[in-house]
């Protein structure tokens, strides 16, 4: 099978343009005021008709529609297209708001896993525990919300054993996520439960490298790649949407494919 | 089912009746706002060696773009399926757009490019204007099925397989985006060359 070997838009440009995206708080409420002057409306009518602060919130509103649609269309039985060890894309791009060499490095040995919420046991968990747990295996594709993919090899816990050994509520609307750098991330219970939901500690089966999150990722092959947090070092059970780095700046949370 | 013709008194035909031009305009705003936002998307990841230029694209960043592509969808798809079903269930299409013989389109296209072809009568399209009409409606239908596929290769993974996989589905949603944006030009020029063209879709005759 032919590998691709241009992964279209994979460049280290771009990724520090999007890291150039972060804008300070007043700029990042106006992003989308600019967006509606400048849009076509405008373009045609000469004038802006639309206000700005109202067409960020009228698309915000929808953006949240757009999550109840994903949610309804989401099925917890389906499952991701899995590929064959030779459609694996070498190398596996790095991907984040920050160069390589700014990933954060975790202390595997002195790293524990800390567990909040609605859970019954609240312990945290080292890594050689997170290891003894039963592993599964994946081959899928990660989709970035830029447009372009890669097919990875991801091994890791299921997240939905995980969650039941704790004790979690399950009837709880969310799991939350954070970094060790500060990334956040919230996804819903349904994708949390989703069989093909890792807590990865492996790609490739060997141990995580620093570019692909260690110690911890959170695979999700039914979500887009802003929702698939790396360096995972808490999580917590919760009715409350904390939210997630990407999100917070406009991305859409459900952020399903 | 009554023709236009005969629910119109003969000295006011209607070319276009309401829900033809309502679709249109419609439709009209909502491509400038998905092709804006497109073009930024598109951007992000770019399938050639070319950008948009950023003066051009809608949404001043992939997340505004997202935001302003995944708003504008569903009054696209809405007003797609409003349209398309009204076409077909008035017999507009089958009547405006059928038959179209390819020996006739070759004579009108010849016609057109040496600007013969008369357009007196606006309520009768020419063999050339049967062909582009059918043509970017099936852009329509062929744009939105991919964006689905590139939207949810999970979820939707069936159609997404259909469309030869998530690259190439990428590709079939840009060329769409490509052959909308072609017809466009012609069908803006033309319509300036024929005023009286451009008045019949604001008034209907």
């Amino acid at each position: 099978m032919k590998i691709r070997k241009i992964i279209p838009g994979v460049d280290n440009r771009l990724l520090i343009k999007d890291a150039a995206k972060l804008m300070p708080d007043p700029m990042r409420r106006t992003f989308l005021r600019n967006a509606a002057s400048l849009g076509a409306l405008t373009f045609l009518t000469g004038c802006d008709i639309i206000d700005g602060d109202t067409a960020e919130s009228v698309l915000r509103k929808v953006s949240e529609f757009n999550d109840a649609a994903q949610a309804a269309i989401f099925s917890r039985t389906k499952l991701a297209p899995v590929y064959p060890e030779s459609a694996i894309t070498r190398p596996f791009p790095f991907n984040a708001y920050y160069d390589e060499d700014e990933a954060p490095t975790v202390d595997g040995a002195a790293y524990k896993l800390e567990v909040a919420g609605l859970v019954d046991n609240k312990k945290s968990w080292t890594l050689d525990e997170l290891h003894a747990l039963p592993e599964v295996s994946q081959i899928t594709r990660h989709v970035c919300v830029e447009g372009w993919s890669a097919i990875g090899s991801w091994q890791g816990a299921q997240l939905s054993e995980f969650l039941k050994r704790i004790g979690a509520d399950t009837k709880a609307k969310y799991v939350w996520f954070k970094c060790a750098e500060g990334y956040t991330n919230t996804i819903d219970m349904p994708t949390a439960m989703h069989p093909q939901t890792q807590m990865t500690f492996k790609f490739d089966n060997k141990l995580l490298p620093r570019a692909y999150g260690f110690p911890m990722k959170i695979r999700m092959p039914t979500k887009l790649g802003y929702k698939n947090p790396k360096y995972v070092v808490a999580m917590e059970v919760t009715n409350t949407d904390h939210g997630g780095y990407w999100e917070n700046q406009g991305y859409n949370w459900f952020g399903g494919s | 089912m009554s023709t236009e013709a005969m629910t119109a008194p003969a000295f006011k035909i209607t070319i276009h009746p309401a829900w033809v031009r309502i679709c249109h305009w419609i439709n009209a705003l909502t491509i400038l706002v998905m092709v804006g936002s497109g073009w930024q998307i598109y951007d992000a990841s770019p399938l050639f060696d070319f950008r948009f230029p950023r003066s051009i694209p809608l949404g001043q960043w992939l997340g505004g773009a997202l935001l302003w592509h995944f708003a504008a969808m569903w009054v696209l798809v809405v007003n797609g399926i409003v349209y398309v079903s009204l076409g077909l269930i008035t017999g507009r299409f089958h009547r405006k757009l059928l038959p179209v013989y390819p020996s006739q389109v070759f004579a009108d296209l010849k016609a057109a490019m040496t600007i013969n072809l008369p357009h007196d009568d606006l309520s009768h399209y020419n063999a050339v204007q049967k062909v582009l009409y059918i043509g970017v409606i099936l852009c329509g239908v062929v744009i939105v099925l991919s964006g689905l596929a590139i939207w949810k290769p999970v979820q939707f993974q069936e159609l997404t397989t259909l469309f030869g996989g998530y690259d190439f589905a990428r590709y079939v949603h840009f060329f769409a985006m490509a052959a909308i944006v072609g017809f466009l030009v012609v069908h803006i020029l033309l319509a300036l060359l024929v005023p009286k063209s451009l008045r019949a879709m604001f008034t209907g005759r």
